[in-house]
């Protein structure tokens, strides 16, 4: 087994969040010149805070336009159902029409890729929507599947030993020494 | 959160895993919920439903549970199998095991059944109702839907009444035994000779007349009266039963404020039933039709979705 020793090592402060979160808006904005038809969908749990905050901070640039903000969970339609199993609590919940929407997944850490093919997959049981894109705090690499970020807070060279964890208050990674 | 092997009772089920299936309906009802209500999660997996006796509501809520987790369904309908040429309960059972499959649901009108099935096959068993002993499901649905109509997780300083023909009722053991272990109180309503003779080890108040503990009742659970009780001398005439036990509409108005009726179906109009439910705006008999469907879904994910059989899939992050 693994020794276990570790090493943490913090890689975004807490502002760095908020900086990168406050980006990722405008660009959301820049891209779709205003955010008529978005739509946030957090990745339960991790992508959860993200989207809120995501939400708020898309409030902040264009008051006028309220972006509709649900959760998604994706334990029942991912390819290792059983794995990762039901977290009590976690539901999906995806109040606005997601029909010919363009619908922005967030999640806190990319790394295989294999969440982001089951809520691809989720969202069909919703709707069709017009486009879907990709929203992450941090983007780890080894992708297992062809899915790429649209927008990235942090692009964060890892091993696959390694832990990242992702919240409000900073992005650490646990590093096996 | 650890999966269970087999649903057979609620007293196996205990209280952590009934706790967590009612958690786990609460995912399966928004999935009933979206406008496509099907997820992959039992994708490749065989549920076979092995009814040895009548049922609408309970075949066909395990059956839209088993498709819209994706999984295949097989159903062995007892008038059309080899049970009519002699094949034994044990034969059927090893045959259609070795089809492949991951799932029983079982209904049986012998008590036991379910437990004895277990010792033939590796699938996992769910009791859909064995004889007068235990009908799980239906208590899970119960419970979730009182959960759901009253808002809140435990059932402490909740009176549940079960009126009617106790002894012969699978539905109001389970359903004595799950809502205990949430917390409520559980009396009992019935003529003597509708009473099962072991009641004294039961954690239940008995009495005999409805109309002494309406007025303190929060969740009315009036039981069918099956009519062949009747020609076996169990109560004297159906109007008589009415009279004394049946839920008219004079009972309905001396219920407490926030009250609710429930009845597992099939309805006896007439006998146990004297108003017109649909016209209660307390019942909650819709929700627990409607409720059947996600209950029985958190079962087989609950069954099929464990560790065990995640072991086959190997060690991958």
């Amino acid at each position: 087994m693994a020794s276990s020793r570790t090493q943490t090592t913090q890689v975004m402060s807490r502002s760095d969040v908020a900086r990168a979160v406050t980006r990722i808006a405008h660009e959301i904005v820049e891209r779709h010149s205003g955010l008529d038809g978005i739509v946030l969908v957090g990745l339960q749990r991790g992508g959860a805070w993200l989207a809120e905050d995501l939400g708020a901070a898309l409030a902040a640039i264009e008051p006028a336009y309220a972006v509709p903000v649900g959760m998604i969970d994706v334990s029942m339609h991912r390819d290792d159902v059983g794995l990762r199993p039901i977290v009590p609590g976690a539901i999906s919940r995806i109040d606005a029409r997601i029909d010919d929407a363009i619908v922005v997944l967030v999640d806190d850490v990319l790394y295989t890729g294999r969440t982001v093919r089951a809520a691809l997959e989720g969202l069909n049981t919703y709707g069709r929507p017009r486009a879907v894109q990709l929203a992450v705090l941090v983007d780890r690499g080894h992708r297992e599947l062809p899915i790429r970020p649209d927008y990235v807070g942090k692009n964060l060279p890892t091993h696959r030993r390694d832990d990242v964890s992702a919240t409000r208050d900073g992005v650490t990674v646990e590093v096996e020494s | 959160m650890s999966a269970m092997r087999h649903l057979l009772g609620i007293g196996e089920l205990g209280h952590d895993g009934l706790v967590r299936l009612l958690a786990l309906t609460d995912h399966m009802v928004e999935v009933n919920s979206r406008p496509v209500p099907k997820v992959p999660a039992l994708r490749g997996r065989t549920v076979v439903s092995l009814f040895y006796e009548d049922s609408t509501r309970t075949r066909l809520s395990f059956e839209t549970a088993a498709k819209r987790l994706s999984a295949d369904t097989m159903s062995f309908s007892v008038s059309t199998s080899s049970v009519n040429k002699g094949e034994s309960l044990r034969d059927t059972i090893e045959t259609i095991t070795d089809m492949g499959v991951d799932a029983f649901v079982v209904r049986h009108k012998s008590s036991g059944v379910p437990w004895q099935i277990r010792q033939w096959t590796n699938a996992a068993i769910v009791n859909a109702g064995d004889g007068w002993h235990e009908h799980p499901t239906q208590a899970l649905v119960d419970c979730y839907t009182v959960r759901e109509a009253l808002q809140r997780d435990r059932f402490d300083g909740l009176t549940l009444t079960i009126v009617g023909d106790v002894k012969h009722s699978r539905v109001a053991r389970s359903n004595i035994a799950a809502f205990a272990m949430l917390g409520a109180k559980v009396v009992l309503v019935a003529p003597p000779t509708l009473l099962p003779p072991d009641i004294g080890h039961w954690p239940v108040e008995v009495a005999h007349r409805l109309d002494d503990v309406i007025g303190r009742t929060d969740v009315l659970y009036m039981l069918r009266l099956q009519s062949e009780r009747m020609t076996q001398g169990h109560v004297p005439n159906l109007r008589e039963y009415a009279t004394y036990f049946g839920l008219d509409a004079g009972r309905v108005a001396r219920l407490p404020e926030g009250a609710v009726i429930m009845h597992p179906g099939p309805m006896n109009r007439g006998v146990e039933m004297l108003v017109d439910p649909t016209a209660l705006p307390n019942s909650l008999i819709h929700r627990q039709v409607a409720n059947g469907v996600a209950v029985r879904m958190a079962v087989l994910y609950d069954l099929l979705v464990g560790e065990s059989s995640s072991a086959s899939l190997g060690e991958v992050a």
